[in-house]
């Protein structure tokens, strides 16, 4: 029996984790996300699983990327300056290709900027903020039930492609409280094994090697240094490096349309509202008060890899329009994919632009 | 129907625990929909607090109140930061015993404080007996909605006090006399 609550977003985001069967937080807590890690520290040793509050961020990621190889679904959950000090353990976690899920509830940069207020500023943060060429998969939540479902996926998302995947929240959707349906259950992808005497970092034909859990019998060197199949140091090898670098990118690229997951509404309209996180609300508003087939959406969950295929499934556009709690960072990456004019509809601050806003950018230079 | 309310007070009256409440009642023994959300910000710890909730028999789909239809207002400075504009078809229910001001909208005067302390020797559940004027006098609400959320809620242990507070509340409520807009 499914059931209902009552939950602000970051509750239901610990719970949909310990739904997906996470068995290890480790974090520093940080406005607007502490409630995630209180949430867990509560719960987690209830369920036989463990929390450790680390000294500081990057503790925290070093600690989950530790669990996963041991086989522990493991998360952590942080906001901007937090996430700007685990950049570098997350291109470590993308070389060693280690799934874990990372929880960003995002508020008003930069540097310590507006701990209270929402924002959407982290957006190409996570696509590049490690250095060297990645790819990860990044999730935007717009209500308090995709903070549980995403998290939730997040965690297959993560197994299946051994990669970090993001829950890029924010600080409006991760406080607010609001009906939530409980799923009985949530659906569990399993981490591909290592085939026993294939080496370990081997790649299947889906360019994603099995893995060799800690504690199963395999030994295993992890690094970060560029490695060859057997994961020792090969960091002089040119082509294996560019043969490395691009199996990790192009294993999260190439699966694009197996990963997206969006909603187009109105495929035939001349103008077309693109949103992802907390802005979707707004979009819905303005689309529920003034019923118009010319009037689109494409409504986004998977930011990255960014599903630009769907963007040409709106044949008649004659322009995009794109609110963000930003100034204007995905617009650019739409920018990229489209002919036809992408209006940015920016907005700092902390606040969700009103539906009036939307509708005056509806109609202006129309 | 949509309705929005805000509650406003100093830190500690349980201002935000009073949305989380109406909340509660509306989406798990209501059947309704609800959003509830905050003023959440270093600056508002002691100072004035607010607090608002969204209440629809639909889906709600923008999550913020613009300008609330109902406001129930628990002290004088919170009158005067997130009260003192209130529309002039709202309805206010302000705690007497600590506003001063009165609006320029309908309002009720509740003797909130003032009653949970002599009546009940408890100012802490002055907020619960605010909540059971709103409910009585607004109906945003069923009444065995607000008591099943408000048992939710509370230590245990302090469930009676609670539900005293709320019924006497509901007295207020239903025998406060509405000022009509001067």
């Amino acid at each position: 029996m499914t059931r209902i609550e009552f939950w602000q977003g970051n509750t239901a985001c610990a719970e949909g984790a310990l739904a997906a069967g996470c068995n290890f937080f480790g974090g520093y807590p940080i406005t607007p996300s502490t409630e995630v890690a209180e949430h867990m520290a509560a719960k987690m040793p209830k369920k036989g699983g463990v929390f450790i509050q680390m000294e500081d961020e990057i503790a925290g990621i070093a600690s989950i990327i530790g669990a996963a190889w041991t086989g522990a679904r493991s998360m952590t959950a942080t906001s901007g300056p937090g996430f700007s000090l685990m950049m570098e353990n997350i291109g470590f976690a993308v070389m060693t290709e280690t799934p874990c899920v990372v929880v960003n509830v995002q508020r008003g940069g930069p540097s310590t900027g507006q701990p209270t207020m929402g924002a959407q500023g982290d957006m190409m943060q996570v696509r590049f903020g490690s250095h060297g060429d990645i790819a990860i998969i990044a999730l935007c939540p717009a209500n308090v039930q995709e903070m549980y479902e995403l998290t939730a996926k997040a965690f297959n998302l993560a197994d299946q492609y051994r990669v970090p995947v993001f829950l890029m929240a924010d600080e409006i959707v991760g406080h607010m409280r609001e009906k939530i349906i409980i799923p009985d259950s949530m659906p569990r992808t399993p981490r591909k094994e290592l085939v026993k005497g294939t080496l370990p970092f081997k790649a299947d034909a889906d360019l994603i090697p099995g893995f060799p859990q800690f504690g199963k019998g395999y030994g295993v060197h992890v690094t970060g240094l560029t490695h060859d199949e057997r994961g020792y140091p090969a960091a002089t090898n040119p082509h294996l490096h560019e043969a490395l670098v691009r199996r990790l990118v192009d294993k999260i690229e190439s699966a694009r349309h197996a990963i997206a997951d969006f909603d187009i509404i109105n495929p035939d309209a001349e103008q077309v509202f693109i949103a992802y996180g907390a802005p979707v609300r707004t979009v819905q508003q303005v689309m529920h008060d003034r019923p118009d087939k010319n009037i689109g959406f494409l409504r986004i969950r998977t930011v990255w890899p960014f599903p630009e295929y769907a963007l040409a499934e709106f044949k008649h556009v004659k322009r995009f329009l794109m609110p963000e709690l930003n100034l204007g960072q995905m617009a650019r990456e739409v920018e990229r994919h489209v002919r036809v004019p992408v209006v940015s509809i920016q907005k700092l601050g902390g606040e969700l632009h009103t539906p009036a806003e939307l509708v005056a950018a509806l109609e202006a230079q129309r | 129907m949509r309705n929005e309310v805000r509650f406003s007070g100093f830190g500690g009256q349980g201002i935000i625990l009073s949305a989380v409440i109406l909340g509660r009642a509306a989406v798990m023994y209501d059947n309704k929909f609800a959003v509830q959300t905050q003023v959440y910000g270093p600056e508002a710890r002691g100072g004035a607090s607010m607090s608002q909730v969204i209440i629809d028999d639909e889906q709600i789909l923008f999550p913020k109140v613009a300008m609330p239809g109902i406001f129930v207002i628990m002290s004088q400075e919170g009158f005067e930061k997130y009260g003192a504009n209130a529309p002039k078809d709202a309805v206010m229910l302000v705690d007497s015993t600590l506003v001063h001001s009165r609006p320029s909208c309908k309002y009720l005067e509740i003797p909130g404080t003032r009653e949970a302390k002599q009546t009940l020797g408890k100012d802490i559940v002055a907020n619960i007996v605010m909540l059971g004027a709103l409910v009585a006098s607004t109906h945003v609400v069923s009444e065995a909605a607000l008591e099943k959320a408000i048992l939710d809620s509370v230590p245990k242990g302090t469930e009676a006090l609670n539900i005293k507070a709320m019924k006497l509340g509901i007295d207020l409520g239903k025998g406060s006399k509405q000022h009509e807009v001067t």
